[in-house]
């Protein structure tokens, strides 16, 4: 090893760094993270549309149920592939949260002057990423698949926009989980759980026509009803002020209910003195 | 303002008073510990696995809060001055905490954006000390492909990179090979000797502390059972002695008086003759060998056996450091990590 000055003492000399100097940093790590795990991305983006697929040809007939919204079966199903993907961002974001605690590399960042937003907002970063790469690819395969979206190219804006939302909303749920977990086997095994909670909602069918009144009653209070109704919403009826504000509600509300989680769990995290 | 260790209290030493770090069931990981390291030297904390050094580092590292007792590090308080604390020190702990996913300029990047450098200052500070530790044609790999001592090495850049006036290297070596092992006792002992950096390094290694240890700690179930220079420590176990075996067997009893003279003899193998020796180990050895030439006896073999760490080890505690490892993998103590269950951290 050859030897290269470095000052001594430098580190007193410097200003407190600015958040956005850090979280822009941290944002990257997350992004090229998440990037250079293809064995995380792939699932996270193909099962959603297995399962989209097989939902497509299988529950075709309930187009023929009266009151089904559509005659297009892929048009209706096609927002829960974006949901689906919500839970990826979960499990992901968690995961990559615990292997950071588990391997030490988070002492690693306690041990900078790091600011804890630059911290949460930097981890989200690799979410968003995906949440827009996943909807993207769902778009274009729903529409090569025989989906129409009512509401055009604005709308199929404004469901990317949505489904950046979504993804966050569940991510921040993932950090929250994560920040208290140091194994990533731990926020594994929510995947079964929050899986439940998505289909005990009006995922597969219009709420108005699940005959069950225990199961339309949980679908009713149950957000994930009110998100994949917002992108329904788009895809079916056009554009519908109601419906956008409730998903895009439900989906802030779970943001913010996550960050407030994750947020507690970071400052339980960094015992530093 | 000195101290009553007699290091100076805004300096880039450390000082540690009554230090306990006390977990949930009422372990005590660390109990009371004292000492002191001078501005610029090598501070060796020897002891076993589940000892306490990885638990002491994280509380001088403001990691974990100690539950009673003081402690400064660079003239701060690692309790009410945490963030100054942080920014005079780097740290490599125990895992080589690096991000698989990423390569070692965009760790050097990332490192220095925390750290508040600005962009050229990161990249040319980044590329200096990836090339000083030797990993310039790795440097766009991503690190999950790199060896163990690539690993450390890069963490050992990484603790440097915003210049900081203390280092903190919990167990570096442990799992590396001779050759990544040497190249390492190399930089930590360039970094103190050449450019006054002060350097807390734990290890369970005897040979690492004692090459590379200025002063030496050695502690065993959370307490400071000896601390000194690593000569003066192996001085007090005990002198050296000299063993000779002569080629006739037959002149055993005149190898023994011509050793007498050196010290006081000590029983040695059946056809050898032993002394503690009184003076310094090596100049007596020459003497020693001028008189048996003197004298005319052959000598078959001659060995000087010099009291080791692990001597000083058996007899603060009454048992070898190696035994005290047996015994803690036993317990299930394979690093020192669960001794840090329960921590808030």
């Amino acid at each position: 090893m050859e030897a290269a000055a470095i000052p001594i003492g430098a580190a007193r000399i410097r200003e407190h760094p600015s958040i956005w100097t850090q979280a822009p940093e941290l944002a990257r790590r997350s992004i090229k993270r998440t990037i250079r795990q293809p064995a995380a991305v792939i699932p996270a983006t193909v099962f959603p549309l297995i399962l989209l697929a097989i939902n497509s040809v299988g529950l075709k007939s309930a187009t023929s149920l009266p009151g089904f919204p559509t005659d297009s079966y892929v048009t209706f199903a096609l927002a829960f592939a974006f949901i689906q993907a919500g839970v990826f961002a979960v499990i992901g974001t968690g995961q990559n949260l615990a292997e950071d605690n588990q391997g030490g590399f988070f002492n690693r960042l306690q041990l900078t002057p790091i600011h804890p937003t630059a911290l949460v907002a930097g981890q989200l970063a690799g979410t968003l990423t995906l949440g827009l790469f996943q909807a993207a690819t769902y778009i274009s395969i729903g529409l090569l698949a025989g989906a129409h979206i009512e509401a055009g190219l604005a709308g199929a804006l404004v469901m990317i926009a949505l489904a950046i939302c979504i993804c966050l909303a569940f991510g921040s749920i993932g950090l929250a989980v994560g920040m208290r977990v140091d194994a990533p086997e731990k926020v594994q095994s929510l995947f079964p759980l929050i899986f439940v909670f998505l289909f005990m909602s009006s995922m597969s069918l219009p709420r108005n026509l699940i005959q069950t009144d225990w199961f339309r009653e949980v679908a009713t209070y149950n957000p994930v009803s009110y998100m994949v109704e917002g992108l329904r919403s788009l895809l079916i009826t056009g554009w519908d002020g109601e419906a956008l504000a409730l998903g895009f509600g439900c989906a802030l509300g779970i943001l913010a209910f996550g960050l407030y989680f994750a947020s507690t769990g970071l400052k339980e995290r960094m015992a530093r003195t | 303002m000195s101290s009553s260790h007699g290091v100076q209290a805004d300096s880039n030493g450390i000082e540690v008073s009554g230090l306990v770090r006390e977990f949930k069931g009422g372990v005590r990981a660390v109990d009371g510990i004292d000492f002191a390291v001078r501005p610029g030297e090598i501070y060796g904390f020897l002891g076993p696995n589940g000892a306490g050094k990885s638990t002491t580092v994280h509380m001088l590292t403001t990691l974990l809060p100690p539950t009673a007792g003081s402690a400064t590090v660079a003239g701060f308080d690692v309790v009410k001055q945490g963030a100054d604390v942080r920014d005079s020190i780097g740290a490599a702990l125990q895992e080589a905490a690096l991000d698989p996913n990423l390569t070692a300029r965009e760790h050097m990047r990332l490192q220095g954006a925390l750290h508040g450098m600005s962009k050229a200052d990161r990249t040319k500070r980044g590329d200096e000390l990836i090339e000083r530790v030797g990993l310039a044609d790795a440097a766009n790999r991503k690190v999950g492909g790199y060896s163990g001592g690539m690993k450390r090495r890069l963490d050992l850049a990484l603790a440097l990179l915003h210049g900081p006036r203390v280092l903190f290297l919990d167990e570096p070596t442990t799992g590396l090979d001779i050759q990544s092992r040497s190249a390492l006792w190399e930089e930590v002992a360039h970094l103190s000797r050449d450019e006054g950096m002060t350097v807390f390094l734990t290890t369970q290694y005897l040979e690492e502390a004692d090459q590379l240890a200025d002063h030496l700690g050695i502690i065993d179930h959370g307490k400071i059972v000896a601390a000194g220079t690593p000569d003066k420590l192996k001085a007090e176990v005990g002198r050296p002695t000299v063993e000779v075996v002569p080629t006739d067997h037959a002149e055993r009893d005149r190898a023994l008086d011509l050793l007498r003279k050196f010290g006081e003899l000590v029983p040695g193998t059946p056809q050898g003759a032993a002394v503690r020796l009184e003076a310094d180990g090596g100049e007596e050895l020459a003497n020693i060998i001028r008189a048996f030439d003197q004298a005319g006896v052959k000598v078959a073999n001659l060995e000087l056996h010099e009291a080791s760490l692990n001597d000083v080890f058996l007899n603060k505690t009454g048992r070898s450091l190696e035994g005290a490892q047996a015994e803690a993998a036993e317990d299930g103590e394979t690093g020192e990590q669960p001794a840090l269950e329960g921590a808030p951290a």
